[in-house]
């Protein structure tokens, strides 16, 4: 007995500890000076919790527990270390989904043994069965989705109808489990199936553009997921980490649907995302084409220029090359800033982890808020793949479905450059009157491409 | 751990959670949401108690996925937030030219 009570106070320390650093490390994760040593922190609080683990009294299966962790940390390891930072939303996706998973099945193996006991316990394992069985299938389709192996949204009539079905049967099966009235083997396995059908049929109507959002509140309900398996498994560092993680995620994901003016539910429900707007009626005016060397000339003799990036950066690569450019001009005294809207790109802070990683100090980087006030003082607003975030429709058109949404007032500089693929309309697939403006000019092509001629015609200035 | 008290840690870890989110600048919110990603892989400890003490083959082969997707959680959560934030640096700090560090 000695031992036991011995190994359980070292657990519990263990797992006290685990919360601080974890709660240290996010802190540190919430400011840019002290970000990098916050996931050292949290990761040391993992390894501890982990390790501590092992000495869990009456624990068996050690031949499957180390192969398990074996197989799942290479592959990890391995696919997180070769993931280019463009796709790193959907790594994430899949990441979060993997944990969303893992709470389901604690759940499956705590029900299928009945050793939950008591109404209350009982109902916190299906509960956290459920969200975390729709985290993880919702997540694998968001994951899809983004790494384009899924490239089309499912919409059919009733579509909310069924979703309400689904869920509405799968809480009756879990109500029959935690209430006790039948727990057999087939009714917590029609529970488990339910929900997972659940989290791929809501997640398949969501267009790409709100995937972010998406990604964000699968998150939290993963967060939320782990908090309540940690009370069914009596596990504090369990449920401080998955609740800190549900509650911080879940502000996050209002942050971001406020960021493009929609409520959640808007996102979730409304189906919009990747459908074409029919608001293409009030763009008058024509493309105005331009060659490179001519912008060139326009950025070399600007006295300031901000740049605005979008995904179109992000595909094709750009951010070296457009840094390389903003070097050439910052030496010829030109003011270079960079404009970042919060929902350019798949997630909030893209784009500033594509220009981190090509080498722009994060001091020339600026969010919406600051920036706004200085376009009008800019001779130049280079847009490079974005689209939606500087549409001014969103400002005029009542009946765009992006009215209301903060945009950057690209539209205020005296000169715009549009560095854009081809002619076709953004993700959310509304014609985007700032290109039709007087001031506006086109530059076709590859944004990589585009911005390598752009060096060049700047050299070529002297 | 009584009930009540459990209900109290909730309480006080959801307040936690969003008070050091909220003030959180933009250029931080995907490693930020990357690293809470990495946080809630602490269902690593549970799946581990759960496959330890399943009985039946079904019970075995669902705790055995639990901790092989619970430690992929845990392991690439932390790679990809350690790569993203090794990127930031203020100006001071880099001055190396155009090429990235990959």
């Amino acid at each position: 007995m000695p031992a036991w009570m011995s190994a359980d106070l070292a657990i519990q320390a263990s797992y006290f500890v685990t919360a601080v650093l974890f709660i240290t490390g996010l802190k540190r994760m919430s400011s840019p000076v002290t970000a990098r040593s916050g996931i050292l922190w949290a990761g040391a609080g993992m390894a501890v919790a982990t390790a501590i683990t092992f000495l869990y009294p009456s624990m068996t299966n050690y031949g499957l527990i180390v192969p398990a962790m074996l197989i799942g940390s290479v592959l990890a390891w391995w696919s997180g270390k070769r993931v280019a930072m463009t796709d790193m939303p959907q790594m994430i996706a899949l990441y979060n989904g993997m944990g969303g998973g893992a709470a389901a099945a604690i759940a499956a193996v705590e029900l299928y043994r009945g050793s939950t006991e008591g109404y209350v316990t009982t109902t916190l394992a299906v509960g956290g069965g459920i969200i975390g069985a729709v985290s993880f299938s919702g997540s694998a389709i968001a994951f899809g989705k983004l790494q384009g192996l899924i490239t089309r949204s499912i919409r059919f009539g009733g579509q909310q109808v069924l979703n309400l079905v689904l869920l509405a049967a799968a809480l009756v099966l879990g109500a029959l489990v935690a209430a006790e009235v039948n727990s057999s083997l087939a009714v917590v396995t029609g529970f488990f199936v339910l929900a997972l059908v659940l989290g791929i049929s809501m997640t398949l109507p969501i267009g790409g553009a709100d995937m972010p959002v998406v990604i964000s509140l699968y998150n939290a309900l993963t967060g939320l997921a782990v908090g309540l398996e940690g009370f069914v498994l009596n596990n504090a560092a369990m449920i401080i980490a998955g609740t800190v993680v549900g509650s911080a995620g879940t502000l996050l994901t209002q942050l971001m649907a406020r960021a493009m003016n929609r409520s959640l539910g808007n996102v979730l429900f409304s189906g919009f995302g990747d459908t074409g707007g029919p608001a293409t009626g009030a763009v008058t005016g024509s493309l105005k084409p331009i060659e490179a060397s001519d912008v060139g000339v326009m950025l070399a003799f600007a006295s300031k220029v901000i740049v605005v990036p979008g995904y179109g950066m992000a595909v094709a690569q750009a951010q070296h090359k457009i840094w390389e450019l903003c070097q050439l001009l910052i030496e010829r005294g030109v003011q270079v800033r960079f404009a970042i809207h919060p929902v350019a790109g798949r997630m909030p802070g893209h784009m500033n982890v594509l220009l981190a990683e090509a080498g722009v100090p994060y001091d020339l980087i600026s969010d919406l808020d600051e920036i706004n006030a200085e376009f009008e003082t800019a001779d130049v607003a280079l847009i490079i793949g974005a689209n939606d975030v500087v549409n001014p429709v969103a400002r005029t058109d009542k009946s765009s479905p992006i009215y209301g949404m903060p945009i950057l007032n690209a539209d205020k500089a005296k000169n715009v450059i549009v560095i854009k693929r081809g002619q076709g309309a953004g993700f959310s697939g509304i014609e985007n009157a700032l290109f039709y403006l007087d001031n506006t000019r086109m530059l076709y092509g590859d944004a990589q491409k585009a911005a390598a001629e752009l060096i060049q015609a700047v050299k070529a200035v002297g | 751990m009584t009930g009540m008290v459990a209900l109290y840690i909730f309480m006080l870890a959801a307040f936690t959670g969003y008070e050091v989110i909220s003030r959180v600048p933009v250029i931080l919110h995907t490693p930020l949401m990357s690293g809470s990603n990495f946080v809630h892989g602490i269902v690593l400890v549970g799946a581990m108690v759960a496959l330890g003490g399943a009985q039946t083959p079904l019970e075995k082969a669902i705790g055995f996925l639990g901790v092989l997707l619970a430690a992929g959680n845990a392991v690439g959560g932390y790679v990809v937030t350690e790569r993203m934030l090794e990127m930031f640096k203020a100006s001071g700090a880099r001055r190396r030219g155009s090429e990235g560090p990959h």
